[in-house]
């Protein structure tokens, strides 16, 4: 299948921006150098065109209930314009793919999604749909750009009448921003930096980000390409869905726990709650390299007595740190943080310590 | 695209330079800028004989990790070991300071099968 073009193809072209196919859609990469765009955000501010992101919009009397049973998160506890991290279970103990649910009025839902997984998770929703339910798959009307980064604030509100600094993190707001009505500013990301994620559609989207680099150009703002993005959120111990969820690991094994709410009933809760309560056999864990090398995924996860314990699902250079870092399942009891581990690279054994996330703590 | 006339070049995109019965190895400003960032370059067969084609090394970007391949039966006499702290330079001087290794050639009839920089520029499609 030919890879889909973003909204805004050209301009990221023009920004010397290397498109590659990702998940159905060309994408920028990069567009100078992973580790200057990385530093970008940590630093300053950065802009990601994220577009190929899915949303889905759910409204109707029933809208919370099909919400409630087909996510692991209590959505019942969500008020308008806030938002909540969630899971898709599947019924044999994996993952869909985890989301975001926005609440945007009574009855009334948006559930952002990955590019990867739109159409399965659009047909595992509609597989569920009942009367009273209205739904919406907007993944070609929308674009997104995650405005991430130190000074995002101080650039967003240079364009926008709308107090930023009232945004809480993880609640939302509709509003006008660089001219244009009825954006969507939401305070997430995926970077571990305060900023804020705008949805905006297709045809103003250009005129949005135009207005967002003008803001942003006295602190030094730049695109920043999926390179960066994974290793930004690799630091901060993030999951990916394909590398460290996917349809064969629990949320329980994956450390999504919190949003894995049992107060309700939902997609396999029923097992998920015995997997609880009988303890899970492995754990996703976050770890560091002490010896010098970079980890990857696939590897394989020793003991100090050399015995494989489990994989690598993620692993990179750290920019922040500069040492690699990675993530992966290791047997359960050997989770804990402090645990000395090795990571099989090649034909090496390289030392490594699994470590409390985020990976990069903050000075 | 700097694609040097006197040098040589290879399909995986390592550049050769012939100096006598040594050739120094490196591979091309194409290939460092579809790698992007080298955070890590790997060579640990310095005095090693390999035959052409057989890995000699790896080197690491931020998001990839690609090995390099002899061009030339040889024996491994030198590795820049510059690069073990600052993998950079691949990206940054390609051609001069990011140079990887140089090889005793063991059979220079092999010569013949490396590509001129206008049939590189053909592979990658300049």
């Amino acid at each position: 299948m030919e890879a889909k073009d973003i909204a805004l193809n050209d301009v990221h072209i023009q920004l010397g921006g290397k498109m590659v196919p990702f998940a159905g859609y060309n994408m920028p990469v990069r567009y100078s150098s992973d580790i200057e765009e990385h530093k970008c955000v940590r630093e300053k501010v950065g802009v990601f065109d994220v577009s190929h992101m899915g949303e889905f919009f759910v409204s109707g009397a029933g809208a919370l209930n099909l919400i409630q049973k087909v996510t692991s998160n209590d959505a019942s506890k969500l008020t308008i314009g806030q938002a909540q991290y969630s899971c898709f279970p599947n019924e044999t103990g994996g993952i869909v793919d985890d989301l975001i649910v926005y609440k945007l009025g009574d009855d009334e839902y948006m559930l952002v999604v990955n590019a990867s997984n739109i159409d399965k998770d659009w047909n595992w929703v509609k597989k569920q749909q009942t009367e009273d339910v209205t739904l919406t798959n907007a993944s070609d009307a929308y674009c997104l750009f995650a405005v991430q980064g130190p000074e995002a604030i101080k650039t967003l509100q240079k364009i926008t009448d709308v107090a930023l600094n009232d945004i809480k993190f993880y609640t939302f707001t509709k509003g006008k921003i660089g001219g244009i009505d009825d954006v969507i500013i939401s305070a997430t990301g995926y970077t571990g930096e305060a900023g804020f994620e705008l949805y905006v559609l297709a045809e103003d989207a250009k005129k949005l980000w135009a207005k967002v680099f003008e803001a942003g150009a006295e602190f030094g703002i730049q695109p920043i390409g999926l390179g960066a993005r994974d290793t930004l959120r690799l630091e901060m111990g993030y999951c990916l869905y394909g590398n460290d969820i996917d349809d064969t690991t629990s949320p329980l094994e994956a450390g999504l726990g919190w949003i894995t709410k049992f107060s309700k009933e939902f997609t396999n809760s029923e097992a998920l709650k015995k997997q609880k309560e009988a303890g899970v056999s492995k754990r996703l864990v976050g770890f560091e390299l002490n010896d010098k090398g970079i980890p990857r995924k696939d590897y394989d996860i020793l003991n100090l007595d050399e015995k494989v314990i489990g994989r690598v699902t993620s692993g990179t250079m750290s920019p922040s740190l500069s040492k690699g870092i990675g993530m992966g399942y290791v047997e359960f009891g050997q989770h804990k943080s402090g645990t000395e581990i090795l990571i099989a690279v090649r034909n090496k054994k390289l030392k490594a310590t699994i470590v409390k996330l985020p990976i990069y703590k903050k000075g | 695209m700097n694609i040097p006339e006197e040098l040589k070049y290879t399909e995986d995109h390592e550049w050769i330079k012939v100096e006598g019965n040594v050739a120094t190895v490196g591979i091309t400003d194409y290939a460092q800028g579809q790698l992007g960032d080298i955070v890590y370059v790997e060579i640990e067969t310095e005095g090693d004989a390999i035959d052409k084609a057989e890995i000699f090394g790896t080197v690491e970007a931020v998001k990839t990790v690609s090995d390099l391949f002899m061009p030339l039966t040889g024996t491994v006499s030198k590795f820049n070991t510059k690069l073990e702290d600052e993998p950079e330079l691949v990206n940054s001087d390609p051609y001069g300071e990011g140079w990887m290794i140089k090889i005793e050639i063991s059979d220079e009839s092999q010569l013949e099968t490396l590509l001129s920089a206008a049939a590189y520029k053909e592979v990658i499609g300049e």
